[in-house]
């Protein structure tokens, strides 16, 4: 047994390197809501990895997290096993869903589409699991590369009017990507929606919120921005949204999608990862990279 | 040995140093320390006792080090300070205890930091533990945010037989002293983590990953989970930005993430897995200690590094020890300089910076004189990092998540200076989170008043 607390119950994978885990985390549990996050720290030495909440259990006091191992820190995550510990699992962060705080005068009468790509996925899933336990009709896109990276399909389904899925490669589901669905929805389908919220990879709702400002269709995206503590002290996550600078940890997750400025995050997003890639070369060659003087420990 | 003159302290060399993260000053050892205390003439009337915000008994702790007594001189502290090995480091002593003190008026007054910090760090490595706390009374006390000012307020309410939990929203206890002041200026296992395991071995119990507001409220703490008070020490911690052009480029930085990826997150240890950004040619735009700290993070992590401050160096905030300390590890002080734009090249990241030169005006409200522009002195730095040290203020977090919270317009919350009550009714608020960045002494001077106004208020209720 671990002396750690944050119990893994549960881990499930559910396609190449995309796994699911439920953690024992009372605090957390108790007080979440879809569209907030959690940080992990796996052990001593593991970074702050922020992770949307994807589903909550009250009663049995767990959280769930679906993860894409895809570099050195989620990879190690995906080594972690069911009654295994993490050290640290903090939240919730950030503001719940403004759908949750929407009258539900207001909520009957929208016309909502969610747009999830690839393990977004997971952060929609427990937005159309609100809607619906709350009797509202939405429908719902799930785009990814290929059959293999479609996740959750089952869960969504069970909670949407209609659900949509798109492939790049046509390996299932309509042939395209999320942005062709929505406009053979609206164009050809006669469809009519007046909110859009889209999760996914920060080039995809940069993409959806070119289209939907042309369709005049308000949108609301979740920011993945780098984070260090989650709570508002070190300005790591700031965004420009409008004209004004948020911090993604405390301001969002979630923004009006036509007001953020996507390519600055997208430049910022990409800021550790030559870091990262150096610390695994350090890493296999082991101390004799650590003398001053060595140009690679100052280069950019 | 001239009684004028202090018994001087060992450092390490400021070439050797300035390539390592061990701390800076080793300290005296015992016979230095009864040297250095024997200089103090145990005034009647002791003015240094005036100057230190939570009026530990100097002479008396000072005495009892010249004879020798060591562990004696740990319960003097201790009855006043939980954190004396912290405070010896980094209380500005200089305009605090020390500024008062006799021996200062004709000589160089007593160094009563270094002598607290010889004692408690005598009194850890002979496993002296403070002194047992009286018998629990089972009342509840909840304290958020694990900082000098809730670890003071926690400790003095356990003594006093209180029932306390500290809810901490990061995963260590400490506050800026964990995750902002540097490991070569105050150690975090040796240091500040055996401070806080005296602490808790008072019967304090610290909760980490817990964010008041978000995990739990303070109105939920009272009514479910029956805490009768509640202390806010949650501090200042929301970074304050310029908002020139290029701040949101690849490589600028606040001096809080800057020095929390390197402190808590021990980026500069290649074992651990959070990566940090070194750079290679550092601005360091600020002239405080926090602004101090990252120029000398930056530089151990094998930078060139500029300080950029708009004023002169009379008006540095900075503790006059940390600039010295600074200068002598070859950080470049451009003074009465300002940043008018950060530059980026085609890749979104910092390439330099412009600025201009200031000259002092009149002075301000503040009475310090005014920097104003000199026309068309501006002159570009090639740069490839750039840390923001401007300052922090409270976070709203747990003033916009309570009700009935009195905050003024810099968003501190509100608190009765004698019994640090907030608007609410108990609930009870010091440190950072009431004045705004302050000092590490303030905010235990503010934990200590609210134990009490809690202990009054909890009796009359
Ligand atoms: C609010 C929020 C919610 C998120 N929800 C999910 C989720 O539900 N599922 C999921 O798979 N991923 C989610 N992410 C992204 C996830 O945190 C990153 O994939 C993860 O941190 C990458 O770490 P790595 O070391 O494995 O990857 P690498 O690509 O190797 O990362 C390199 C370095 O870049 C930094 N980094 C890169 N991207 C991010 C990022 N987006 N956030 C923080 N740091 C980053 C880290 O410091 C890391 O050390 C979320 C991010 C945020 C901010
Ligand atoms: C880099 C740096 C260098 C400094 N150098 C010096 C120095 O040399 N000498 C000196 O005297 N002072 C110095 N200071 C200032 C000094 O550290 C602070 O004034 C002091 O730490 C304030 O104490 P505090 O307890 O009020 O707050 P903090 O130390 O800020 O602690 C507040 C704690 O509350 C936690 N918290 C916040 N919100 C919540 C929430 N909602 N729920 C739960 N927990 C929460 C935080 O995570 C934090 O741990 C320095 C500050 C910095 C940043
Ligand atoms: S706590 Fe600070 S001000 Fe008080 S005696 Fe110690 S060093 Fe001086
Ligand atoms: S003022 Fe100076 S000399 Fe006098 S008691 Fe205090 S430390 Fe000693
Ligand atoms: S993650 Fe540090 S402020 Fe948002």
């Amino acid at each position: 047994m671990s002396e750690y607390i944050y119990t893994i119950t549960k881990k499930e994978s559910l396609a190449d390197s995309i796994f699911l885990m439920d953690i024992k985390a009372p605090r957390v549990a108790r007080n979440c809501y879809p569209g907030q996050f959690v940080i992990v720290k796996m052990d001593e030495k593991g970074e702050r990895i922020p992770l949307t909440i994807c589903d909550y259990d009250r009663e049995n006091e767990t959280v769930t997290i679906v993860f894409q191992a895809i570099g050195t820190s989620t990879k190690r995550m995906a080594e972690f096993n069911e009654g295994e510990a993490f050290r640290d699992f903090t939240g919730p962060l950030g503001h719940r869903s403004e759908l949750i705080d929407m009258p539900s005068e207001e909520l009957e009468k929208r016309k909502i589409l969610f747009v999830a790509g690839g393990v977004g996925a997971a952060p929609v899933y427990p937005q159309v699991k609100w809607m619906k336990d709350h009797g509202y009709d939405v429908d719902c896109i799930i785009g990814a590369r290929n059959k293999e990276l479609i996740i959750l399909e089952d869960r969504i389904k069970q909670c949407v009017s209609n659900l949509y899925i798109t492939t790049d490669d046509g390996s299932y589901g309509m042939k395209g990507n999320v942005n062709d669905c929505i406009k053979e929805l609206v164009n050809n389908q006669g469809k009519e929606y007046d909110l859009v919220i889209a999760i996914g990879p920060m080039i995809m709702m940069k993409f959806v919120c070119i289209l939907t400002k042309e369709l005049g269709i308000k949108t609301i995206v979740s920011m993945n921005p780098i984070m260090v503590d989650g709570t508002g002290m070190c300005g790591a996550c700031r965004l420009t949204v409008g004209n004004e600078i948020k911090f993604a940890c405390v301001d969002g997750p979630e923004f009006d999608g036509h007001l953020v400025n996507f390519d600055e995050a997208m430049k910022r997003a990409q800021m550790y990862r030559s870091e990262e890639g150096k610390k695994q070369l350090k890493a296999m060659e082991g101390h004799t990279h650590h003398h001053s003087g060595c140009e690679c420990h100052e280069e950019k | 040995m001239d009684v004028l003159k202090r018994v001087p302290v060992k450092e390490q060399d400021p070439k050797v140093r300035a390539g390592n993260f061990d701390e800076v000053c080793l300290g005296y050892d015992l016979e230095e320390a009864k040297d250095e205390a024997s200089r103090c003439i145990q005034c009647k009337n002791p003015k240094c006792v005036d100057g230190c915000p939570v009026a530990i008994d100097i002479p008396g702790f000072i005495r009892e080090v010249e004879q020798g007594n060591i562990e004696e001189a740990f319960h003097i502290i201790n009855k006043y300070s939980a954190l004396p090995a912290v405070c010896g480091r980094v209380c500005p002593q200089e305009i605090q205890c020390e500024a008062r003190c006799i021996r200062g008026i004709k000589g160089e007054p007593i160094s009563i930091g270094k002598l607290e910090r010889f004692v408690a760090d005598w009194a850890r490595e002979n496993k002296i533990k403070p002194e047992a706390p009286m018998e629990k009374n089972g009342r509840k006390v909840a304290v958020i945010g694990a900082g000098p000012a809730g670890l003071t307020c926690a400790g003095d309410l356990a003594k006093m037989g209180y029932d306390v939990t500290i809810f901490e929203a990061l995963h260590e206890p400490g506050g800026v002293l964990v995750y902002g002041i540097p490991e070569f200026r105050l150690p975090k296992d040796s240091v500040v983590k055996a401070e806080i395991d005296n602490v808790k071995s008072l019967g304090v119990k610290i909760e980490t990953n817990v964010i008041i507001g978000k995990s739990i409220t303070i109105d939920e703490l009272m009514e479910e989970e029956g805490f009768e008070a509640v202390f806010i020490g949650s501090g200042a911690g929301l970074p304050k930005f310029m908002g020139i052009p290029g701040e949101n480029a690849n490589g600028v930085f606040s001096a809080n993430e800057y020095l929390t990826r390197s402190n808590l997150m021990k980026a500069f240890d290649e074992n651990y897995d959070t990566p940090i950004i070194a750079g290679k040619k550092v601005a360091v735009v600020g002239g405080g200690n926090v602004a101090m700290d990252a120029a000398r993070t930056a530089l151990r992590l094998g930078a060139k590094v500029y300080i950029i401050y708009r004023r002169s160096e009379a008006e540095l905030p900075a503790r006059v020890e940390e600039v010295h300390h600074a200068k002598e590890e070859g950080v470049i002080f451009k003074l009465l300089t300002n940043p008018k734009e950060i530059l980026v090249d085609e890749n979104g990241w910092v390439s330099g910076m412009r600025c201009v030169e200031m000259e002092l005006g009149e002075p301000d409200e503040s009475g310090r004189r005014r920097p104003v522009e000199k026309e068309g002195s501006d002159f570009n730095i090639e740069l490839d990092t750039v840390i923001m040290a401007l300052g922090t203020s409270p976070n709203p977090l747990i003033s916009s998540t309570t009700k009935g919270l009195k905050t003024n317009n810099h968003r501190c919350i509100y608190a009765d200076k004698e019994t640090g009550m907030t608007s609410r009714e108990g609930v009870f608020a010091g440190g950072d989170a009431v004045t705004g960045a302050a000092t590490v002494i303030l905010a235990m001077g503010a934990g200590k008043t609210a134990a009490k106004g809690i202990d009054d208020y909890l009796r009359s209720k």
